[in-house]
């Protein structure tokens, strides 16, 4: 399936910033799944100052704010060939060793309850046990957006049984971890079937399964990751994987406004 | 100093004959006025936990430590291959680890540590050199007979000492210079500033910019910092003063902002990059990190080096150099038992009174139990420690240490000393003739730590 | 060179010339309430008022005694400008910028600060006053000593000596504006005694009684102090020495720096109305209205030099 993505976000500030740095994680790169066909990010308001791939091997951008901006726009956009393999993305491929996705975060603690949620999936063998569990997580915290914020933890989104896309990843990501299953964040771009603008960037979990390697679960839609989904970056939990994070110097109040549009390009070739 | 027979020991004749013919009183006008130039220099470290005593001195013993030019040159070829097995044990563990995939040290080791940096995985700091300056702590038991106490490979302090000992003594005693000949220590601030002008980052124009970074005038080593920048000729700067901007790490002038090629840094990890790392440090530099990964600072050492230099990698320092460099380890280690493994564990319980247990990630002489000089009680207290968490601690043998005199009340007396020798690495390590060396004040004591009441000596390398 | 080091210099000096000040304030009121005791309170009051710390001293103090009011100047800590406050800033801020000063000039700071710190432990005793007023003025000449003969003659000495004369023209107006009233010619009446009295401790509160006499031949009028405090370029506690001194070593650094600030237009139009004006024009414009807009005017040029140089 091709993908058009047109990705908008900007802040606006109530006062002048006098100095303001971002973190931009906005690059797809191509790999199992998706092929980048073009790609382009512009930053207005704001300046580049360095490029470099992370840990996690994703692509960073650093900006500053500076001066007496009161505005920063940054569009991310370019067109995704992208495949089903039913959730599959297959091996590990970093340096980043493998039991590092073991670890416990202060967004993913195993706690009791993410610990007997996680036993509690049955079923013949761990991808099985895997797909109940994102069932399992998909029916016990209903999708309510502006109810979490990014600081929420996986056992207070689990606790409070509302949550949006992060929440839902960071309980998979616990629960996993919790049965000795290296598990990571995926933030990312979903085509939702029935529209073109989207309301946010999307966020899933991947496990790595003996004989498979990563596999990816959505536990906010209740599927595996599909041909409508693109992978932008991953990492431990949101604060590795984030599009956007930052530190703001000075009392600016920010509003973020973001708009994104995924829709499918030539609809003959999602068919092939 | 002296042999079995009571004559002195070949380094020491010369210094012996002069120390014979001194007068006694005009040696302790001469101490006196040794801690008064330490005084009015302001060579002061901060005691933590002692805030009436902010700033103390540590006691300056006139007797130096000496060393003859073969022994040292043996102790160097070890401390070489040592240095550089760290640097490549260091690129190793944030590339592909092929240690542990060879089964050479356990798994654990790295991912139950704390001082693995996730943030240097995949990153070759420019020169591939992970720890530029390295401090390395031996004790003598005997001739040629020398031991690896520990390995600080974050940020060895203490040099500062090494070179005021030195002119301190040139000062005094300008005689003895004439009459021995000692290997210079004074150069150290040049090397050290040229070592690291060596790994400026490939994209560097011009002639690299170095500048020493510091908590501030509260950190018990500023006194260092200050004096390592000052005697360089490269700014001392604070957090405060720095800022990423036009893709490079830059200080705040009088005339604008100025780019930093190499900064030697002088604050931990944790406060490096509140935008990586402790968010809430205010001692660091939003976004150095991001600078790093790109390729267009140097941080001396790097980030993440402390997982070279803990006490339980420490145990494994045979295996580590030999599984890098294919040679047998020139220097030995001191036998240590890691109580995270239970037959050891055993081991140590039983033999308290014959120990020393150090936690693994400590430092400074801080919560540690030297079993010989410890009461009853305090050992037993210690057991309930070590049984709580075994995997907190390691423990060695109290080594037959020598003794070298110091200057007491009435006359001479032995005290045991260890040495941390200073070793500059960049396309070439470089190894300081003499270091730091510290003693314990305390008849019998074998703590030497400056925080416990150790003092320091001027160690002389002789020449052939 | 770092802004930081420029600013750690700056208020170094500063309070190293405060540190001075505060004694020498001291110095006068002691010598006042020595001869003329029948003055008392009123004496240690506007001496505090000088200082610029009499609300601080207020919140502890019911009245303003001899030995209160001098330990307050000397060693009190919560008195940001007390001798042993300023010392240990100074020192701070020397420890700070160590990398920008000779070894003289730190170690003779460092003693300073060590001797002045055992000597005011405790409250001094009324015999030992004179003593330590003494040490106090000797080691801080000795920084200066240290400074001025070992120290480059680049942008760190400029900005030092900047320090040293905006803090000495902040000293030398505040005296003048808490003892404007009695220059003004309304109500001196010439020769009279109190007058005398209040004049000869505006003269040893800047040291300056010896040497006024030489200029003005001994003759205390009201216009005369004023003029020698304010106009006279060649005493060097006038508002008119201290703005030729940052002047000059504000012009070092454009020249330096090829680079001019807002501080230089300010600082060069303070000079000219020094040195363009006579006593006369500034008793008509008011003398407590002249000395007030000079200590605004004085600040100003401290916060510009702050923003030029970035200190911050």
């Amino acid at each position: 399936m091709r993908l058009k993505i047109t990705h908008t976000t900007e802040y606006s500030y109530a006062e002048p910033v006098s100095y303001s740095l971002q973190r931009l994680r906005l690059t797809p790169f191509t790999e199992p799944g998706q092929t980048v066909l073009n790609w382009e990010t512009s930053v207005e308001g704001a300046k580049v100052e360095v490029g470099y791939e992370d840990h996690f091997a994703n692509r960073v951008t650093l900006v500053s704010v500076m001066g007496d901006q009161i505005r920063m726009r940054i569009v991310a956009s370019g067109e995704i060939e992208t495949q089903d393999r039913a959730g599959v993305f297959g091996p590990h491929q970093s340096y980043i060793p493998l039991w590092l996705f073991q670890r416990d975060t202060p967004l993913t603690k195993r706690t009791k309850q993410i610990r007997d949620l996680a036993k509690s999936q049955s079923g013949d063998g761990v991808l099985a046990q895997m797909h109940n569990l994102m069932g399992a997580i998909h029916q016990a915290v209903a999708f309510e957006p502006g109810s979490t914020g990014t600081e929420t933890t996986a056992d207070e989104a689990l606790t409070r049984g509302i949550g949006v896309c992060q929440d839902h990843a960071h309980i998979f990501i616990a629960c996993a971890r919790s049965v000795g299953l290296p598990a990571r964040y995926v933030s990312g771009y979903l085509m939702m079937d029935d529209r073109i603008e989207q309301t946010a960037t999307h966020a899933w979990a991947e496990a790595h399964l003996p004989g498979l390697g990563w596999v990816g679960f959505d536990a906010a839609n209740d599927v595996c990751p599909d041909e409508r989904y693109v992978r932008i970056a991953t990492g431990l939990d949101y604060r590795d994987a984030a599009p956007i994070s930052g530190l703001v110097h000075g009392a600016a109040n920010e509003t973020l406004t973001v708009a994104l549009t995924v829709e499918q390009q030539g609809q003959s070739q999602s068919q092939s | 100093m002296m042999n079995a027979d009571n004559t002195p020991r070949p380094p020491y004749t010369t210094y012996n004959e002069w120390y014979a013919n001194q007068d006694r009183a005009r040696l302790i006008a001469k101490s006196k006025e040794a801690e008064n130039i330490f005084r009015k220099t302001g060579i002061t470290f901060a005691v933590y936990g002692h805030a009436d005593s902010a700033e103390k001195l540590i006691p300056f013993d006139l007797i130096p430590r000496i060393i003859s030019a073969r022994e040292w040159r043996r102790l160097a070829q070890g401390i070489e291959q040592r240095v550089l097995a760290l640097n490549a044990f260091l690129d190793d563990i944030y590339h592909k680890q092929e240690i542990i995939k060879a089964g050479r040290i356990p798994r654990e080791l790295i991912e139950k540590n704390d001082a693995f940096l996730p943030q240097m995985v995949g990153m070759r700091p420019p020169g591939g050199v992970y720890t530029h300056i390295v401090g390395t702590d031996i004790v003598r038991t005997g001739e040629d007979q020398f031991y690896v106490l520990e390995d600080n490979a974050r940020t060895p302090s203490g040099v500062s000492y090494m070179l005021e000992n030195r002119e301190t003594m040139m000062q005094m005693f300008p005689e003895l210079f004439y009459q021995n000949r000692v290997q210079p220590v004074e150069n150290y601030p040049y090397l050290l500033r040229h070592s690291l002008a060596a790994v400026a980052p490939p994209g560097c124009e011009g002639k690299p910019r170095v500048a020493v970074l510091t908590p501030g005038i509260y950190n018990s080593a500023y006194y260092e910092h200050a004096f390592l920048a000052d005697m360089m000729g490269v700014e001392l700067v604070e957090g405060s003063d720095l800022r990423v901007i036009d893709g490079k790490v830059r200080m705040r002038t009088t005339r604008g902002y100025e780019a930093i090629d190499v900064l030697y840094r002088r604050v931990d990890d944790d406060y490096l990059d509140p935008l990586t790392f402790k968010p809430e440090s205010a001692l660091g530099i939003p976004g150095i990190m991001d600078v790093y990964r790109a390729g267009n600072i140097t941080i001396a050492n790097a980030p993440g080096t402390g997982i070279c230099d803990d006490k339980a990698i420490y145990s494994y320092m045979p295996e580590i150099v030999e599984f890098y460099t294919g040679r047998k380890a020139l220097l030995e280690n001191v036998p240590t038992w890691r109580c995270s493994e239970p037959s050891s564990l055993q081991y140590v319980l039983d033999n308290l009174a014959d120990l020393v247990v150090k936690e693994v990630h400590g430092s400074g002489g801080y919560g540690m139990l030297v079993g010989p000089t410890a009461s009853k009680k305090e050992r037993a207290l210690f057991a309930d420690k070590l049984k709580a968490r075994p995997s907190n601690y390691i423990a060695q043998p109290t080594l037959s240490l020598s003794t070298v005199p110091i200057m007491v009340n009435k006359g001479i007396a032995p005290r045991h000393v260890d040495l941390r020798p200073y070793v500059l690495v960049s396309d070439k390590v470089q190894i300081i003739p003499g270091g730091l060396t510290r003693v314990a004040l305390k008849a019998g004591s074998l703590v030497v730590n400056s925080s416990q009441g150790g003092g320091t000596k001027d160690t002389w390398v002789l020449e052939d | 060179m770092l802004g930081r080091t420029a600013n750690g210099l700056y208020w170094m000096f500063r309070y190293i010339e405060r540190a001075e000040n505060s004694a020498r304030l001291v110095d006068a009121g002691l010598r006042m309430s020595l001869t003329r005791s029948h003055l008392g309170e009123d004496n240690w009051e506007s001496v505090l008022q000088s200082s610029g710390v009499i609300d601080i001293y207020e919140q502890r103090y019911e009245s303003a005694t001899s030995a209160d009011a001098v330990d307050f100047l000397l060693r009190e800590t919560t008195n940001p400008s007390s001798v042993l406050s300023c010392i240990e800033t100074a020192r701070s801020n020397a420890r700070m910028v160590r990398t920008a000063l000779t070894r003289e000039t730190w170690e003779a700071v460092n003693e300073c600060y060590l001797d002045l710190k055992s000597m005011l432990a405790r409250r001094v005793k009324a015999a030992d006053l004179p003593e330590v007023i003494d040490a106090i003025k000797r080691k801080t000449g000795l920084i200066r000593g240290a400074f001025h003969g070992t120290m480059l003659r680049n942008d760190l000495f400029n900005f030092s000596r900047i320090g040293t004369f905006i803090e000495r023209a902040d000293n030398t107006a505040r005296i003048l504006d808490v003892k404007y009233y009695v220059l003004l010619p309304a109500v001196s009446q010439v020769g009279t005694a109190i007058d005398n009295v209040q004049w000869e401790s505006i003269l040893r509160s800047v040291s300056a009684h010896r040497s006024y006499g030489w200029v003005y031949e001994a003759e205390y009028k009201a216009a005369n102090i004023a003029d020698f405090l304010i106009l006279n370029g060649r005493m060097p506690r006038s508002l008119a020495y201290c703005y030729d001194k940052i002047n000059s070593n504000l012009g070092y650094l454009e020249r330096e720096y090829g680079e001019r600030h807002s501080a230089h237009e300010t600082s060069v139009n303070t000079l000219k109305s020094l040195r363009n004006c006579s006593i006369k024009d500034v008793m008509d414009q008011g003398l407590h209205e002249y000395i007030e807009t000079f200590i605004t005017q004085n600040n100003r040029l401290s916060q510009e030099i702050s923003d030029g140089y970035r200190f911050y």
